[in-house]
């Protein structure tokens, strides 16, 4: 022990370890190094983003890359910008890497190398970590610390580990006869190697749909065969899924032009070898009685039973696309990462915070932390994480350095647009929809306000010890949803009458838009876990809806603020009403208390004049009197209501006094 | 995502079309007979008009029909147009000019209207609602008919009747739609016979009638029902409020304070009366509070008050207090019954006459804009405001703009109504100062760069910033008006503080002659004497001219022959002069050892004067004094003589503990409005008031048979200190609350999910929630529910039903 001890003390040690420089890496490298910390970022290759100098093996990046959204707003453009990583440099938006649409892998490469090098990332490349374990410390940090073995035998110490090496390893398939089986990871991509060829594709995700669409024109036919149904990205809202660019198999599938999907457990099935070379297709249950040779001639097959099986006909090729894991390997047992789960063979184990279960102060990045909104939101993906990885770097911030999670602070009456104006702009809200949100704390006796910027929804009931910040008044939480019935694989997503256009049925909106919970007390761990399934949080004490728009923009006075307003007045069971300096005044002399907007604004003698066209609108909408004109009609009223003539008469004569 | 919207954009564009479209106007589903009647479905209500084929495809009864689709349907009662064709023969399609209407219920023929019944969409909501409700509403013809079903509901149940003058009127329309809500739980009765409205001995028989039976507390079956007739006029909503306000108790006994104390006549926008009683005459008193309720029963509702359970909040003549929604209470001496009832009648007519106006539904419509901000500038949208007087910047050219002149930034965005009002009176400063100004007047739309505007730490919309060269940017943090933009900028024309060389211009400075143009914009100047050596004062008195940049002009003096301005104007050093050179008056406050904050307060202090001339603007710095005001209010400018009086009495220092000051109807037209809250009706002027907001919100007048001369102004204020007069009025110590409630889409959600699991989490449901996704639970078909919940329940019936009745007609479309 004291002679290992020793030599990790002579080991070089840092705040933060980031393995991996993918964009992940990097995006975190960046926050570090814009936060002034000591990090280093360890990358096995001799450059950045190593993943895409090899794939997609087709070289066409299915994150779309928005030149024009008609808006100015840079924050609004992230919503449609896939592919750029954060930072304050506006030369590092992808936009001047590339002007397609969907670009190619090798700008992608191109990008992080500049990303990186601009901003003057630490990052050691050629340097290979093989082997991660713990060493109990109970100065450190979190108890612990994270010793790396690189390649060479080279130690390194670190308090906080950032794993953000992305997911792999190629998911491989064990069946009798899956030796035969080529990997996407390797196989030609030059279609001229597929001319006449019956090919049988295993897997059904964006790589496998990829791979088809390449050599969809020269064969005989293709056939795609998996457990699942085809899970199409326009009917899930989930970009994993099978994107609309990849999906020409679909239409000649449909349109019966010989290609083909079909559903089967892979692991029920086996491949064998006929005489001519060419593959079947059979179940391992019928190997059972010939194990010795497996060649199609002397072993039993589907269509000897029935003649007309789906896929009697035999391939040339079978290719698998079944999509990639995380490598556990490199990390020690004690680190606890994986779990015997079948889901954590894909994905390590990681909270909501996306820290590791199994080890304090051990984090997981990027792709591979999709396990927190996997089949959900853009958490797997660039444009999604790079929301996540800023989290993770705040709560960073305020667990180890005291800097507590970044608030604005405002009076009540900036509340309604405060929570507009983000649900107009913000990315990440937007991107990482029932995942981050936003978060309103009211202060004591809700005349104040702080807003704190997406925060992982999920660790709602931590937030207090999280972000340093006290939610003791009530609080609001902002996130975008999609309907909650509307979506998922083999749903009619373009039913009649799917736009929701009334304010009062802005609960049923199906598209994305904005939904805020209130409460008046911070949930419990309790509530959020045991919460009603389909709910990304636990019941509210209230619920709003901001009804879905076709063009994104909640900035409509009646259609959108307007019940925004109601809805926040009665939570906080005020008026939120703005008001002209006018009115103020008359409040001011006519009742004791002045609604919050006279309170803020005039009485801190900053009321709002009003001017005369707005105060013609206003009497003409009946919301404003105009008191100069009722001067003769009150006179007359006055008389109507049969005053005694007595003050009338002594109207007239303190007129005179005055003359 | 995004994807989903812009490959598939122009499908989901053409729906949304479709849907525009359909929400202007439903439309009418067109079926064949036999599709017709594979749609109704047990229970369920349907309208069809069968017509021919090939007859026109608009007429004046289809116009109306599709108007009432959206009212039928809320009641769960479909429409349809059957279009005949030869090759299905039904017996309900006539001869080709003799098309009728049919009322199905499930598939069973309820009734059939000729379509010259149903002229307008009022008439077939009526024929409908009375077809459906032929149980609940009796059609009655005679006296005897009436006495029959009275006499029957003694004991057991009120009953409403209403005399209307024809079948398929809008009124009788209205009472349909009452009978629909309340059919269970009153018996309704309804007739068109004007002789049968004359023999119960109605004035007015030319108009509908609408009464309340209070047959339910009757015994006795020789005795008649207590009858209530509704005074409102005959509209859904005025029946709905009558019925409630019946269904109210008629007298509650209340022991807290009024000012606490609601019930649902507020809420539906009438007075509640409080009969304030004390022990020793309490049972005398509930007798006439209950004679009284009766007598305003459905205008007000009756409390009655034990004085002795409150702690003296009640001055001591007072035995009647009237409380309005939104209005102050109104304290009040019954001398007698009959001019009290006068009195709150009055008051309920003139509320509804002010409010009531409008449709009945909008005023508590929720999609109505309350806004007076956001309307006014919703409606002024489509105006051109000459906005090219200003520049407009981008995150390209903010900082090469603001480095390089001095210039005001006015940072704003475009969806935000506060924003876009004062853009307005930004303009008119541009306008203003067209030609004139070296300060560039620019603008930029955080909506577009949200990334300037956070560089530049502006957080909330609008805010102005001053950018000079050299100098840290400056906030202004004035009135959002033209007016204080403009003195603000014109007052930063000159660098602060002045810097006097001499003795000379430190004289011509304090008499108002070295920036002469400047004193249209500020009244005041302030001249800091420090001897050269006082160095931490003079940085006191430089941080707190930043506080007051652009609203004083502030000067300083700093040479070593400051002395002779110290011995001249008594002012120990260090010390601030403050010249006033319109009134010729220089005042000179000792400095020493005031702090940079006392030092703000001295100079804002500076600002106000003696006995000033209230307006909207300077108001607020007049109640930071805290004191009750001394308001004249006058029309026109105020007398020599009042000046001199008052002025008089602040010299004596007998107005100390007051702020007096006037106020001009002519430059402050609202201050009408003030008086007319604080009297009912203009009172006659000049007025003097004390006002005192702080401290209990009471207004006193001063007696109007008096002059105001200083003697008489001293003795009423001494009777004031006494207490020995009576405020005018108490000003409304209520809080601001949410105008109209919100939709409830919790509810909503509970109610479209039944099986939603309310009882995991109980604490959270409230009472009422419960029982209502309960009742939806056990009936499906809401065709009834209580009437207390009626609009909330309403809204969510609405897509319920059109949801329900579209599902089938859906179908045949797509087929």
């Amino acid at each position: 022990m004291g002679c290992r001890g020793s030599g990790l003390l002579a080991a070089p040690h840092r705040d933060y370890c980031v393995l991996g420089a993918g964009p992940a890496g990097l995006q975190m490298a960046a926050f570090l190094q814009r936060a002034g910390r000591d990090y280093a970022v360890f990358e096995r290759a001799s450059a950045p983003g190593s993943f895409f100098t090899r794939y997609p093996r087709h070289r066409k990046l299915i994150s779309i890359n928005k030149q024009y959204t008609g808006k100015a707003n840079a924050e609004f453009n992230l919503r449609h910008d896939w592919n750029s990583l954060l930072s304050h440099d506006p030369q590092l938006l992808f936009r001047h890497y590339s002007r397609a649409y969907f670009p190619d892998a090798g700008d992608m490469v191109r990008y992080l190398g500049d990303f990186a090098r601009r901003l003057g990332l630490h990052v050691l490349y050629n340097t290979t970590i093989t082997h991660v374990t713990l060493d109990k410390d109970p100065q450190a940090w979190n108890g612990h610390r994270f010793v790396l073995t690189d390649h060479k035998g080279q130690v390194y110490q670190c308090s906080v580990l950032l794993v953000a090496t992305g997911l792999s390893v190629p998911t491989l398939i064990d069946f009798p006869g899956s030796e035969h089986v080529e990997g996407y990871e390797s196989v030609s991509v030059d279609p001229e190697d597929f001319v006449g060829q019956s090919v049988l594709i295993l897997g059904r995700g964006n790589s496998a749909f990829e791979t088809a669409e390449n050599i969809m024109g020269v064969t005989n036919f293709i056939h795609m065969l998996s457990r699942s149904r085809v899970r199409l990205s326009w009917s899930t809202h989930y970009v994993g899924d099978v994107r609309a660019i990849n999906n020409g198999l679909l239409d000649t599938y449909q349109l019966k032009s010989l290609d083909g999907l079909l559903e089967a457990d892979l692991k029920d099935l086996a491949l064998v070898k006929d005489s001519k070379g060419k593959f079947h297709v059979t179940l391992k249950f019928f190997l059972g009685e010939t194990n010795a040779s497996w060649s199609a001639d002397s072993v039993r097959l589907p269509e000897d039973d029935s003649d007309n099986f789906a896929m009697r006909v035999g391939y040339d090729r079978v290719i698998r696309c079944l999509g990639w894991k995380f490598n556990f390997s490199i990390f020690d047992q004690s680190l606890r990462l994986s779990s015997e789960n079948e889901f954590n063979k894909k994905y390590p184990l990681i909270k909501a915070s996306y820290e590791s279960k199994g080890s304090r102060g051990l984090f997981v990045l990027g792709t591979a932390s999709h396990s927190v909104d996997y089949r959900k939101s853009a958490g797997g993906f660039i444009h999604g994480f790079r929301y996540t990885v800023r989290a993770v770097h705040r709560l960073l911030e305020h667990r180890h350095h005291g800097v507590t999670w970044p608030t604005t602070e405002h009076p009540i009456t900036q509340l309604t647009s405060s929570i507009i104006r983000r649900v107009n702009e913000a990315s990440g809200l937007y991107q990482m929809f029932s995942v981050l949100a936003d978060i309103i704390l009211l202060k004591e006796n809700a005349t104040t306000f702080e807003h704190l910027e997406e925060f992982p929804m999920q660790m709602l009931a931590q937030l207090e010890p999280l972000t340093g910040r006290t939610a003791q008044h009530g609080l609001f939480v902002i996130s975008m949803e999609y309907g909650k019935n509307f979506s998922g694989p083999g749903k009619d997503v373009f039913f009649y009458e799917r736009s929701v256009g009334h304010t009062e049925d802005a609960w049923l909106s199906n598209f994305l838009h904005p939904v805020i919970y209130y409460y008046k007390q911070l949930p419990t761990e309790q509530e959020v876990r045991f919460r009603s399934p389909h709910w990304p949080l636990p019941r509210p004490t209230a619920i709003h809806h901001i009804v879905e728009d076709f063009l994104t923009d909640w900035t409509a006075p009646v259609g959108h603020i307007l019940p925004l307003r109601r809805f926040l007045e009665n939570c906080l069971d005020t008026d939120l009403r703005n008001f002209y300096a006018e009115s103020c005044f008359r409040f001011a002399l006519t009742r004791q208390k002045l609604p919050p907007f006279c309170q803020q604004g005039y009485l801190q003698m900053q009321g709002l004049a009003i001017t005369e066209s707005l105060q013609q609108h206003g009497v003409e909408s009946k919301l404003l009197q105009n008191y100069a004109a009722a001067t003769e009609n009150s006179s007359q009223r006055t008389s109507d209501r049969a005053l005694a003539p007595g003050p009338r008469a002594q109207s007239l004569d303190s007129d005179k006094e005055e003359l | 995502m995004a994807s989903s919207f812009s490959v598939f954009s122009i499908e989901v564009f053409l729906v949304i079309l479709s849907c525009v479209s359909k929400s202007s106007e439903d439309s009418l589903p067109e079926l064949s007979p036999q599709k017709y009647f594979s749609t109704l479905q047990p229970g369920k209500a349907s309208l069809a008009y069968f017509c021919q084929a090939d007859s026109p495809g608009t007429s004046i009864f289809l116009e109306e029909l599709k108007k009432a689709i959206r009212p039928l349907q809320d009641y769960g009662i479909s429409v349809a147009k059957v279009n005949c064709i030869k090759e299905e023969i039904s017996r309900y399609c006539g001869k080709d000019d003799l098309m009728k209407a049919y009322l199905f219920r499930g598939n069973v023929l309820l009734r059939e209207f000729p379509t010259d019944a149903l002229f307008d969409v009022n008439a077939i909501v009526a024929h409908v609602l009375f077809a459906l409700l032929f149980n609940e509403v009796k059609y009655i013809t005679t006296l005897e008919d009436l006495q029959n079903i009275e006499n029957s509901m003694k004991g057991r149940a009120n009953m409403i009747f209403s005399y209307v003058r024809a079948i398929g009127t809008p009124e009788h329309r209205a009472v349909m739609e009452a009978a629909f809500v309340y059919g269970t739980t009153y018996q309704f009765a309804l007739t068109t016979e004007i002789a049968l409205l004359e023999s119960i001995g109605s004035e007015n028989i030319e108009r509908e009638h609408l009464y309340f039976f209070h047959c339910e507390i009757v015994l006795d079956l020789s005795q008649d029902c207590r009858r209530t007739l509704m005074e409102q006029p005959f509209t859904t909503l005025n029946i709905h409020v009558f019925v409630r306000t019946m269904k109210a108790p008629l007298l509650t006994e209340v022991a807290e304070d009024p000012q606490h104390v609601t019930t649902d006549h507020l809420q539906l926008g009438l007075p509640l009366l409080f009969i304030v009683s004390q022990q020793a005459t309490y049972d005398a008193d509930r007798r006439t509070a209950e004679w009284i309720a009766w007598r305003l029963l459905g205008k007000a509702g009756v409390l009655l008050i034990l004085r002795d359970s409150l702690e003296g909040n009640i001055p001591q003549r007072i035995n009647v207090i009237l409380k309005r929604a939104e209005q102050e209470m109104e304290y009040l001496v019954l001398d007698d019954i009959d001019s009290l009832i006068f009195h709150v009648e009055n008051n309920v007519k003139s509320e509804q006459m002010e409010e009531g106006e409008d449709e009945e539904m909008e005023s508590q419509d929720l999609d109505t804009q309350d806004d007076e901000v956001a309307e006014t500038v919703y409606r002024d949208r489509k105006k051109q405001l000459p906005l090219e007087l200003t520049v407009e910047l981008t995150e390209e050219t903010f900082d090469a703009t603001v480095m390089n002149s001095d210039s005001i930034v006015l940072f704003y965005a475009d969806w935000h109504a506060v924003s876009m009002a004062f853009l307005q009176s930004y303009v008119n400063v541009a306008v203003k100062l067209k030609g004139t100004s070296t300060m560039l007047l620019t603008r930029i739309n955080c909506a577009d760069w949200s990334n300037v505007c956070s560089k530049q730490n502006v957080t909330a919309f609008p805010a102005v910033k001053m950018y000079k060269e050299g100098e840290n940017p400056v906030s202004y943090a004035g009135m959002l008006g033209t007016e204080d933009l403009l003195k603000f900028i014109q007052l930063n024309r000159i660098s602060y503080p002045v810097n006097i060389a001499s003795i000379q211009e430190a004289e011509k400075y304090l008499s108002g002659k070295l920036y002469e143009d400047l004193f249209t914009y500020a009244s005041v100047s302030v001249l800091g004497l420090f001897s050269p050596a006082m160095t931490t004062a003079k940085e006191k008195f430089l941080e707190a001219r930043n506080y007051l940049k652009g609203h004083v002009i502030i000067g300083i003096y700093s040479e070593a022959d400051v002395w002779i301005l110290s011995s001249k104007y008594a002012a120990p050093l260090p010390a601030l002069l403050l010249a006033r050179p319109k009134e010729g008056k220089i005042e000179c406050i000792p400095l020493a050892g005031t702090h940079v904050h006392g030092i703000v307060q001295i100079m804002a202090r500076a600002v106000l004067e003696i006995f000033p001339e209230i307006t909207v603007e300077n108001l607020p710095a007049y109640l930071r004094l805290q004191k009750p005001l001394l308001i004249l209010f006058s029309n026109g400018s105020i007398s020599h003589q009042y000046r001199k009086a008052i002025l008089t009495l602040v010299k004596q220092k007998r107005l100390d503990s007051l702020t007096p000051c006037w106020l001009n109807l002519k430059n402050t037209p609202v201050g009408r409005g003030v008086l007319k809250s604080y009297f009912g009706s203009l009172p006659p002027l000049p007025q003097l008031l004390l006002v005192n907001v702080y401290s209990g919100g009471q207004v006193f007048a001063f007696p109007s048979d008096q002059s105001i001369t200083e003697y008489n102004l001293v003795s009423w204020l001494k009777n004031l200190e006494a207490g020995l007069e009576n405020p005018i009025k108490n000003l409304s110590a209520q809080e601001w609350k949410p105008p109209l409630p919100a939709y409830d889409f919790l509810s909503m959600m509970d109610a479209a999910e039944p099986q939603h699991p309310t009882k995991k989490v109980p604490t959270c449901v409230k009472e009422t929630d419960k029982q209502e996704s309960e009742k939806g639970e056990q009936e499906p078909e809401p065709t009834r529910k209580e009437p207390v919940q009626t609009l909330r329940i309403k809204y969510w019936n609405r897509n319920y039903w059109s949801k329900e009745a579209e599902k089938p007609f859906r179908h045949e479309k797509e087929l």
